[in-house]
């Protein structure tokens, strides 16, 4: 599929799947549409009952909705399934679980997805096979002291089939990032990894074409940090940069709203 | 121990290319024989251990079986929430090599005492928890274990041991039975020396002790403990651990959930903020778990169910 098309339907999916459940974390999964369509639609082509060729950790759990409805576009989740985000008895909460076709790895708590990440990336440099693994991180997961640890591990052992993400929307559960624990600008976040053995860029996380570049396949033996520049809520013009809407699950006016302004999105 | 234990793995690494050993920077004169032999899957961490077990889960995750090595409180407390969400959640063959359980590391002083993690690991249901109780059996208990589904948490003594009166050989089903008496002295297989030294002592009184060395605490042995207890009037657990969910906790409930009629006296860790220092030998006589003090106990438990009995 395409990958506008994709984070097109992607996105009402998001809300659709989201409103029926009465459950929120909608800001965040939003952010990481973009990123997400070009991750699905381009790269994580894994064949069902295969080996994987790739692996792809969702380590802000939290976005797990954004997760659900990848899957789904990629045919591995039924709308049945979808129907039953949240649901007693359901396989699929708000933090995604590896028991679900499709997810390699239960994330939720954040600061664990990069190391397990790294483990693989690692698996892949010692049996010398051409996997290569995605690890997505929120800006706010930095404040994890672990993530530094595997920043800095996989730094040192040149893990270059290791791509992480940075979703860098400014925003986390109680305020922006800014104010809580200041990561700096892009450009500085992009400066720490560099300092630690990575190579790094800085990509406006909702340009298609420019993620397409950054998160292709490449050759060079360091790992490498995406720093997303991205919006909590993109698309949704109430939504965006509004640290309320960590939370929050959508009202029927909110809804409707959201669903015009997503609609009418190229 | 801990010597034994790289061997072992040196020796398994050389017909299983999925063993690959990670190290919390440390085993300074330990673990070099495992480095040098197979340097490609040698991994010094730094010292960084929630990252170790986190990187063990991924590399688990894809084939491979990870071996992580660090001080036991170190292995277990700092990491506890990755090999929960890890290797535990996702059922990964991650096995942490915990060194020093107890007061392996007396005079390095309470940061390094590891007296808590048995309780740790035996909350998750599905870890494997291994106290073996001398070098061979912590060696055959890692080679027995090596292909089990699934996490393992193994608590090692930190110095070498070789306790002749113990089989040797691990069987993740059974406690290790030596000798017969009148009272049942339960010890955790760390801590086995003391109640080896303490059932020798109490011979020599002519009091006679059945002693019973755990060296799998998670899945329990229920049906072998249970065997046991119902041929024991009175049994002594013996445990260089905090006495919260460790191997008296497990005799309790076991004796508790099976309405078992013996008596049971727990000797453990009481204080682990003690003001001073010392060995190991130091340590477990100040928290009165050294065979002497186990023996003074159980000969009285004896003479007392005797006159009791009267």
């Amino acid at each position: 599929m395409d990958p506008n098309d994709f984070a097109r339907q992607l996105r009402l999916l998001i809300l659709e799947v989201s409103k029926r459940a009465g459950v929120g974390h909608i800001a965040s999964s939003l952010s990481i549409v973009d990123i997400m369509a070009v991750l699905f639609a381009l790269y994580l082509d894994n064949a069902e009952g295969e080996q994987p060729r790739t692996r792809f950790v969702l380590s802000k759990g939290h976005a797990a909705l954004a997760l659900y409805g990848a899957l789904h576009l990629c045919g591995r989740l039924t709308r049945d399934d979808l129907n039953q985000y949240c649901a007693d008895g359901s396989a699929l909460g708000v933090h995604p679980e590896h028991t679900v076709v499709g997810i390699d790895v239960s994330t939720g708590s954040l600061g664990q997805g990069l190391s397990l990440s790294a483990g693989s990336a690692l698996a892949a440099q010692i049996e010398r096979a051409p996997r290569r693994t995605y690890c997505l991180l929120s800006d706010a997961e930095l404040d994890e002291g672990s993530v530094w640890e595997a920043i800095m591990f996989a730094g040192h052992r040149r893990l270059g089939q290791l791509t992480a993400i940075v979703d860098l929307n400014g925003q986390q559960a109680l305020g922006k990032t800014s104010e809580v624990l200041d990561l700096g600008s892009a450009a500085e976040v992009a400066a720490k990894m560099t300092s630690f053995g990575w190579s790094s860029v800085v990509v406006d996380g909702h340009d298609i074409a420019a993620l397409a570049a950054a998160l292709a396949p490449s050759d060079g033996d360091a790992p490498r940090m995406i720093i997303a520049r991205t919006v909590a809520g993109h698309g949704v013009s109430f939504m965006e940069g509004q640290v309320a809407w960590h939370y929050l699950p959508l009202s029927d006016q909110q809804y409707y709203l959201a669903l015009r302004e997503l609609a009418a999105m190229a | 121990m801990r010597k034994a234990v790289i061997h072992e793995l040196t020796e398994l690494a050389r017909t299983d290319e999925r063993l690959v050993l990670l190290t919390g920077d440390l085993g300074f004169m330990v673990i070099e024989e495992f480095a040098e032999t197979h340097p490609t899957r040698f991994i010094n961490m730094g010292v960084a251990e929630a990252n170790m077990l986190g990187v063990a889960a991924g590399l688990a995750l894809e084939g491979y079986r990870p071996y992580c090595y660090s001080i036991a409180t170190f292995a277990s407390l700092r990491p506890f929430e990755q090999l929960r969400n890890g290797a535990h959640l996702h059922q990964l063959q991650v096995r942490v090599i915990a060194v020093g359980g107890g007061f392996g590391y007396g005079t390095a002083g309470i940061t390094h005492h590891a007296v808590e993690d048995v309780a740790l690991m035996r909350t998750l249901p599905h870890m494997r928890v291994i106290v073996p109780a001398d070098d061979r059996d912590a060696a055959s208990a890692v080679r027995v274990l090596h292909d089990a589904k699934g996490p393992t948490y193994f608590r090692f003594a930190k110095d070498s041991r070789v306790l002749d009166a113990l089989p040797g050989t691990f069987d993740e089903t059974r406690l290790q039975v030596v000798g017969d008496g009148d009272v049942l002295l339960l010890a955790l297989g760390t801590i086995a020396d003391e109640a080896v030294r303490a059932q020798k002592l109490l011979a020599a009184r002519g009091v006679h002790v059945r002693l019973a060395i755990a060296t799998c605490l998670a899945p329990a042995p229920v049906d072998h403990l249970v065997e046991l207890l119902r041929e024991a009037r009175s049994v002594v657990t013996l445990e260089d651990h905090v006495l919260p969910g460790g191997l008296g906790s497990l005799v309790a409930e076991v004796i508790a959930e099976r309405a078992l009629g013996c008596r049971l006296q727990r000797l453990g860790i009481e204080e682990t903020h003690s003001p001073t220092l010392g060995s190991e030998a130091f340590l477990r006589r100040r928290a009165g778990i050294d065979a002497e003090t186990v023996a003074a106990r159980l000969a009285a438990l004896v003479a007392s169910q005797y006159l009791r009995a009267s």
